[in-house]
């Protein structure tokens, strides 16, 4: 190679780069679009996470949202009290304020109360083991424990207690809904925080067949129906179904006489934490 | 080399689809094809950025490239990624909306292997003139944009079906897709002794 080459590729690619160079920054020029800096300001405080629990696509959209005036601060579940009134200064609003929502797990069945049906041996995910025949669990809609929710989770605020269920940490789930997509079962749900009454099962039989399946299991039997104000909970398909838009007149009266205890009222979690890792479950 | 032009934009856009028969371009084809609208707009930004190379790449073949032949392939990324910035930038001004709709892929019509695959065959395998590589360039685009709408339109279609949940979704993608591109092949050799 002489230096004649070397200096033709300098001057080639040397041209090329720098006429388009010269047509990107003319582009530029002519076709610049005004950007509001309040925009940029505003994605900078928020958390970046992109969880999309505040209903926009992603921290920039709810950022846009914001300036608008569609969307509160207090919108965003992921950034604690202290980045909402950053940002509510940054951009001379009001905080607004909202609801804390966790996810709920509609299921009590743990291994300790709920019956397996066999035992599944494969890849350990929820996913893998619904497709086999609906996974190991007597029980068609209870929890099968294998974890898919807490892989979902990208705030780690689910973890998996002794008995295989998932424990929601109030604390760190923003609601962003992510597990809710992961359970192959759909039993996760989100629910705000002041919904005390809840009903931690799925299952559709009554009587007897679902408590043979299950110790927790909601047999429908309608004692807490008689229990509740009027109109607060009605049998649905087997299930007690809690009527949320009634939520002010519910009480811990309700779940005084259930035989099993499907129907809980939660203060703040659900499940107590795990004391032993969940690494010792039996499968 | 006095090929039909018609002939050409034929052959690139049906006989020889980029995205069915030659496998380029399969993001966008994967990514953008949810909704007709949205594919037939993406369509028009790599017809725009397809034509704009091909110009480009007649060009450098002609009249700079024979300094340095060995260039040809970082100039024409050079090329290819300056021409989607600027498309890039004419569609923010022009149609917010698209801007939106096309997200992340527009900007990964640089790396979209149908605009330098169709640089690179246009100069070196069939080395055309500049009115033909204009149709090949022009060809090219519809082609991906008929293999776009035809993917829109029948996942808008499957959208609602009651499909096996474990073949939901990307599966059904690919299901799709490999039976479109079974349909293309039966076009293959059409043309092939002229």
């Amino acid at each position: 190679m002489n230096p004649s080459d070397i200096l033709a590729a300098v001057l080639v690619l040397g041209g090329v780069g720098l006429t388009f160079g010269g047509l990107i920054a003319l582009a530029n020029k002519r076709l610049k679009v005004w950007e509001d800096p309040r925009i940029d300001g505003a994605v900078d405080l928020l958390p970046g996470t992109n969880c999309g629990a505040c209903g926009y696509a992603g921290c920039r959209a709810f950022a846009e949202g914001l300036i608008q005036g569609e969307a509160q601060p207090a919108g965003c579940t992921n950034m604690g009290e202290d980045g909402i009134q950053d940002v509510a200064a940054f951009l001379g609003v009001e905080a607004g304020a909202a609801v804390k929502r966790v996810a709920r797990l509609l299921c009590a069945g743990g291994s300790n109360v709920a019956l397996q049906r066999g035992d599944y041996h494969g890849r350990r995910t929820c996913a893998a083991a619904a497709a086999v025949a609906g996974g190991g669990k007597a029980c068609t809609w209870g929890c099968l424990g294998l974890d898919d929710c807490a892989d979902a989770c990208t705030f780690d605020a689910i973890t998996m207690d002794a008995h295989g269920l998932p424990v929601v940490a109030p604390a760190l789930c923003t609601a962003c809904g992510d597990c809710v997509d992961a359970c192959p079962k759909d039993l996760f749900t989100i629910m705000p925080l002041d919904q005390h009454l809840i009903v931690q099962c799925k299952s559709m039989l009554e009587g007897d067949p679902a408590e043979d399946l299950c110790q927790v299991a909601c047999t429908a039997c309608g004692r807490c129906v008689d229990d509740a104000k009027p109109g607060v909970i009605a049998i649905l398909g087997g299930l007690a179904v809690v009527d949320y838009s009634k939520n002010d007149k519910t009480g811990p009266e309700a779940i005084q006489r259930c035989p099993t205890g499907a129907i809980q009222w939660i203060e703040y979690a659900q499940f107590a934490p795990a004391r032993e890792p969940a690494g010792s479950l039996s499968s | 080399m006095n090929q039909n032009v018609f002939w050409i934009l034929l052959s690139a856009m049906i006989v020889n689809n980029f995205t069915l028969m030659m496998f380029l371009g399969l993001c966008p084809f994967m990514g953008v094809s949810s909704r007709v609208g949205t594919a037939v707009r993406m369509g028009l930004a790599n017809i725009f950025v397809l034509t704009i190379t091909a110009i480009c790449a007649w060009f450098l073949h002609n009249f700079v490239l024979p300094y340095a032949p060995y260039l040809r392939l970082i100039s024409f990324i050079v090329v290819i990624a300056s021409m989607v910035q600027i498309t890039e930038m004419a569609i923010k001004k022009l149609s917010p909306a698209l801007f939106r709709q096309l997200g992340i892929f527009l900007p990964l019509i640089t790396t979209n292997c149908a605009i330098l695959g169709m640089a690179l065959w246009q100069t070196t395998k069939y080395d055309y003139t500049l009115i033909q590589g204009l149709f090949y360039a022009v060809g090219a685009g519809l082609g991906l944009t008929l293999a776009l709408v035809l993917m829109a339109s029948i996942r808008e279609n499957t959208e609602l079906s009651d499909v096996p949940s474990l073949a939901k979704g990307t599966a059904l993608t690919l299901i799709i897709a490999a039976s479109l591109s079974l349909a293309f092949m039966g076009f293959s050799g059409l043309g092939s002794a002229s």
